[in-house]
């Protein structure tokens, strides 16, 4: 009983445990589905899924890579949300800042890090609107920041069309839908893959990219738990007029979460494409990836750290998804796909119920 | 047995992680009567209170109904036996009409459809019968505190319970409201219902109940009757020694001025006029004045105008020769401002936080507590030890318990140590005894007047007129944003101050 109760106690093993338990039905879930979609090909499906980002080097590189931008989309959510914000406007903000990276790269021929810079800026100038209008009109934030993740991407596409030497076309390529690849048009934005394509088998995507997002996460949370700006930031989110009776200014905090916020998803989309083995296609629709984030940071619990396993969690997942795709419609993976992370996302839900039930059990044993 | 005992609550032990909320409590209930429930904050009557209701259950001890064992497991169940409770934090839906609160959750229905006219038939009966007065069809948001608690007390009454538990009934009540509600009570035991009233309040004990259960920390102490015993005697079994009533203090040698208000105009958040309308008053160092006048006539918003959580329309604040009209709350702060909020949750704490987290709320930015904008965690702990051992604040894990799970006086007693620990030239104290038990209050005054006996003004704001007589060396009296009369309380009554309370009188006043 002591062990039990020590249990009920452990927040943080409670958390994992809510995560992992969340995750399971989740999974459970999606075979549900699969059997319903195509039940001959369920088994080969679900296993292609839980196997595929395991199933080789490459694939496994493919994880990582994709985790990186998932990663701090998450640690974006997460972040505004310390300080009492719903940053729906992650996808605008990658939007801006995987363009300023591309811009840095083809147009100007700057190298990599410098390109970074540029989307984190790029990112963080999305991020004040949202802030802006929140703090001195008392705008709702969901509000301003869907709607700048349209403003951004029409924005976006409006500059692509009207710089023609961004598009592939200027750098040899036939096709001016899309960015210029930068194996042609400046090898030196190329995220450096620092040795790790040859431990990954010659995976064409693994690169440096996970590691400087886990090291944004460390600094995410460092800021958070150690700092007299997290302490702030944390104090508006929980109780705002305490802090403005503290002498906090709190409307000033909101600004400046959401600009830091809106940096890591612009951070996200310079990790994104400067890989070098994607091109920003020009099309009208929203890119899901700062969406993703949202779940990401759910998962997570809004904790920086625990946001990089629960991206390399969806990352894994995602790869899984598409390998599915011969037997299973695109369509139907991406609603699988959705399914697990949703359920995943209930994992606050399962935490309230595993608490009362160990209570509850502790209480029965105590009377026995 | 010869007693009609309603309900018995016998030997009841519930305990949380760390700590014995209930350690073997046996109260008994005579039907018809009037109990009184006495104990300071965390001496575990509102966990007893809720094991009765359902929302706990205790690890030992049985509950009795009229003699026959039951099980509660949920407030349903406490419902069906009859049991109903006015929670201290009215649980009312702020959008619903009185009817819909009334009749919430157990409304009657014909064919899906909800049938108002039987309701509201039988809420008026009762509203009569008691003389609980309420408008039906009032949103819960637009009515007064007191009459939201008639809706709670009628809530009860239209699911027929016998049993009235009434947890902090007068807390947030006018003295008028509070005699009208004495009133009340007194009425349900003429009906034969039985009440168990839940207070600190020993005035209200000796004026309504007819017996009295006392707990301290979590042990039952013992049951008197109302008749056979004194205040001062209940007040000594709550707190476990003997208790000054009644704060004693050396006259008052004021100094020279620390607060200067003059002329100051704030707008209301609520309606068009002006909250405060051109007031003008000093604090001087080494005396303790204090704003009495009846909640909502401009006490609130000067308060923010004074200490820059309101912006003000006009006027002046000069805070130590400074004028602080339009400085920032860190500035005021910085400048030897210290404010204990009216509200404690809404602005005295960040109730998530750990305690030693709120015990720097305002000093995080300190070179004591920073480095390069890192926080020194040792410092923060070492400090927060310091202030919770000085000021004896009692919690179940010490600095690093969550602010939410400590009692309300715990909490005060929190606020009033940052507050203190500032060392202010000005002490702004606003009902800082709100709620609290005698144990605190005793101990919350005897710290205002020690501040003013080290030399600081303090500006009290009070409703309760008993601790503006004791405390206060001047009393200003506010009555619809005006200052209507300044008094020694030492040549006034109370009945002085309820004329200009209620606005009967006013007296023209020179400017300080």
């Amino acid at each position: 009983m002591k062990q039990k109760k020590s249990l009920a106690e452990n927040g943080m093993l409670i958390s994992i445990l809510a995560s992992v338990i969340s995750i399971v039905v989740g999974l459970l879930f999606g075979f549900i589905l699969l059997m319903i979609l195509n039940p001959a090909k369920a088994g080969i499906g679900m296993s292609a899924m839980l196997t595929t980002g395991f199933s080789s080097m490459d694939q496994f590189g493919k994880v990582l890579y994709q985790s990186a931008p998932l990663m701090l989309c998450g640690l974006s959510v997460g972040f505004a949300s310390k300080t009492g914000m719903f940053n729906i406007g992650a996808s605008g903000q990658y939007t801006i800042g995987a363009f300023c990276a591309l811009v840095g790269a083809i147009a100007l021929q700057l190298p990599w890090y410098c390109c970074l810079v540029l989307a984190l800026v790029g990112g963080g100038v999305w991020g004040i609107f949202p802030g802006l209008f929140k703090a001195v009109f008392n705008v709702n934030e969901v509000i301003t920041s869907i709607m700048f993740n349209w403003i951004g991407m029409f924005m976006v596409n409006l500059l692509y069309a009207n710089m023609p030497i961004m598009l592939a076309s200027a750098w040899g390529a036939s096709n001016s839908d899309r960015s210029a690849a930068l194996s042609a048009a400046n090898r030196g934005a190329i995220i450096p893959k620092a040795g790790l394509d040859k431990l990954f088998g010659n995976s064409s995507w693994i690169n440096i990219s996970v590691f400087i997002a886990i090291l944004v996460a460390v600094i995410v949370w460092f800021i958070l738990e150690k700092t007299t700006f997290g302490y702030e930031l944390k104090a508006c989110g929980l109780n705002k007029e305490a802090s403005r009776y503290a002498g906090i200014n709190a409307n000033r905090n909101i600004v400046v979460s959401m600009i830091i916020a809106g940096g890591l998803s612009g951070l996200g989309g310079g990790l994104y494409y400067l890989a070098g083995t994607i091109q920003y296609v020009l099309e009208k629709r929203i890119l899901s990836m700062g969406f993703n984030g949202i779940p990401v940071s759910l998962l997570a619990n809004s904790n920086p750290i625990g946001t990089i396993f629960s991206s390399l969690f969806i990352s894994y997942i995602q790869v899984g998804g598409s390998a599915m795709q011969p037997n299973f419609s695109s369509e139907s993976t991406d609603i699988i796909i959705a399914v697990i992370i949703y359920l995943a996302a209930f994992a606050l839900l399962t935490r309230g119920l595993i608490v009362r039930l160990l209570t509850g059990r502790n209480r029965k044993e105590g009377k026995a | 047995m010869a007693e009609d005992y309603v309900i018995e609550m016998l030997h009841i032990t519930k305990e949380f992680p760390g700590i014995k909320a209930n350690d073997d409590i046996t109260l008994q209930l005579k039907r018809g009567e009037i109990h009184a429930l006495l104990g300071e904050n965390g001496a575990g009557k509102s966990t007893l209170m809720s094991v009765l209701f359902g929302l706990y259950q205790p690890e030992e001890g049985v509950i009795k109904k009229d003699g026959k064992e039951v099980r509660i497991n949920d407030p349903n169940d406490a419902n069906r036996l009859g049991i109903g409770m006015v929670h201290q934090h009215f649980k009312l839906v702020e959008c619903f009409s009185v009817l819909d609160n009334i009749i919430l959750g157990v409304e009657d229905t014909r064919n899906g459809f909800l049938q108002y006219a039987s309701a509201r038939k039988k809420v008026m009966e009762l509203s009569e019968r008691y003389g609980l007065r309420v408008d039906p069809d009032a949103l819960i948001s637009d009515i007064s505190v007191g009459m939201q608690q008639r809706v709670e007390i009628l809530k009860m009454l239209y699911r027929d319970n016998e049993v009235l538990i009434f947890d902090e009934p007068t807390a947030v009540l006018t003295p008028q409201e509070i005699d009208e509600l004495m009133e009340i009570m007194r009425g349900f035991k003429k009906e034969g219902k039985s009440i168990l009233f839940i207070t600190h309040k020993l005035a209200e004990i000796m004026a309504v109940a007819d017996r009295c259960s006392v707990l301290r920390k979590g042990k039952y102490i013992g049951t008197v009757d109302i008749k056979g015993t004194t205040a001062q005697q209940l007040s000594k079994m709550m707190v476990g020694r003997d208790v000054q009533l009644t704060a004693s203090k050396k006259k008052s040698v004021p100094g020279e001025t620390v607060l200067s208000v003059r002329d100051l105009v704030v707008p209301s958040r609520t309606h068009s006029n002006n909250a405060v309308k051109g007031v003008s008053f000093d604090v001087r160092r080494g005396e303790i004045v204090c704003l009495a006048g009846i909640e909502g006539n401009g006490q609130t918003e000067l308060i923010y105008g004074i200490t820059g959580l309101e912006k003000i329309s006009s006027g002046s604040v000069t805070l130590c020769g400074k004028d602080i009209t339009h400085s920032s709350i860190r500035e005021r702060s910085s400048s030897g401002m210290s404010h204990i909020p009216e509200d404690r949750h809404k602005h005295g704490l960040v109730l998530d936080y750990s305690l030693e987290k709120n015990l720097v709320l305002q000093k995080f930015r300190d070179p004591r507590f920073q480095s390069h904008g890192i926080i020194k965690a040792d410092a923060v702990r070492t400090y927060a030890e310091g202030l919770i051992e000085r000021f004896d604040i009692r919690s179940g894990q010490g600095p690093i318990t969550i602010s939410r799970s400590m009692s309300g006086g715990n909490q005060q007693k929190a606020i009033i140590a940052r507050e203190i620990d500032k060392d202010p030239e000005l002490l702004v104290a606003v009902q800082p005894t709100r709620g609290l038990d005698v144990g605190a209050i005793e101990y919350i005054h005897s710290q205002l007047i020690e501040e003013r006996d080290a030399g600081k003004g303090v500006l009290l704001v009070s409703l309760e007129l008993d601790e503006v007589m004791n405390l206060s060396d001047r009393i200003l009296v506010m009555y619809e944003g005006n200052i209507v009369g300044e008094f020694d309380p030492a040549a006034t009554t109370v009945e002085e101050l309820g004329l200009y309370m209620a606005g009967a009188r006013t007296q023209e006043r020179k400017e300080a």
